[in-house]
């Protein structure tokens, strides 16, 4: 279940969906990502996601196609949305069931590593003094680096 | 015509999210469109900016068609 969408959803819902489409699995781990309340000290007001329709679906759907190649496990759900955002709203869920834990927490650490590295969204912040785009940090490909070297 | 789409915040460096052109003579593929478009845009040359054509990601300069779509990427954030 691969999704890129305007739509807002509930991250408990997709991980009750989720972990029912696979009864006999061992282990199930998931993220959610949430939009803060502070980026850099200065309250946000909004968030402003953008996708580029046509492209960054395809792009999200390799990514998930990757960690199913790399990684033992059986499913993988990713739910990313794009759009207006308040602090609170989950923006991205991320799930891996897999026969034991491992494969789970990796395939779901490697997914968020590369979807804040590789998938094309561009985010602003609205905040109290500024709007600014925000860009992948070095440590966010510090961390997507750490998969390269055993791959 | 073709469609140029500037994606984040380089539809504020180019002056809208997207454009409809005419090819200007001479410039026949993504490369040359690209140094063109930088002479105004210079934002658009940045190495960190990635093109894509018709929606896939481009690694060369290819030739450009009528209702080829073109768009500019800058660094990205998801998650």
């Amino acid at each position: 279940m691969i999704r890129v969408q305007a739509e807002p959803f509930d991250p408990a819902a997709e991980l009750a969906r989720f972990a029912a489409a696979c009864p006999t699995c061992g282990a199930i781990v998931s993220f959610t990502g949430i939009v803060r309340q502070f980026g850099d000290g200065d309250q946000i007001n909004r968030l402003e996601l953008q996708h580029y329709s046509g492209f960054t679906e395809p792009t999200v759907v390799g990514l998930a196609e990757a960690a199913r190649a790399r990684f033992a496990i059986s499913d993988v759900a990713i739910v990313h949305r794009f759009g207006d955002f308040a602090p609170g709203e989950p923006i991205v869920f991320v799930a891996a069931a897999a026969e034991h834990r491992r494969a789970a927490f990796d395939a779901v650490d490697y997914l968020m590593d590369r979807l804040k590295t590789e998938a094309p969204f561009w985010k602003r912040e609205v905040g109290e003094r500024d709007a600014r785009w925000i860009e992948a940090r070095p440590t966010d490909h510090a961390d997507r680096s750490r998969w390269e070297r055993t791959e | 015509m073709i469609r140029v789409v500037f994606l984040g915040r380089l539809a504020e460096a180019a002056g809208a999210p997207q454009i409809d052109m005419t090819l200007p003579d001479g410039v026949t593929d993504t490369g040359a469109l690209r140094d063109w478009l930088s002479r105004t845009t210079p934002a658009l040359n940045a190495p960190s900016v990635r093109m894509t054509l018709n929606r896939a990601l481009l690694r060369d300069s290819c030739k450009l068609a009528a209702g080829d779509e073109v768009a500019f990427l800058p660094p990205v954030s998801g998650g």
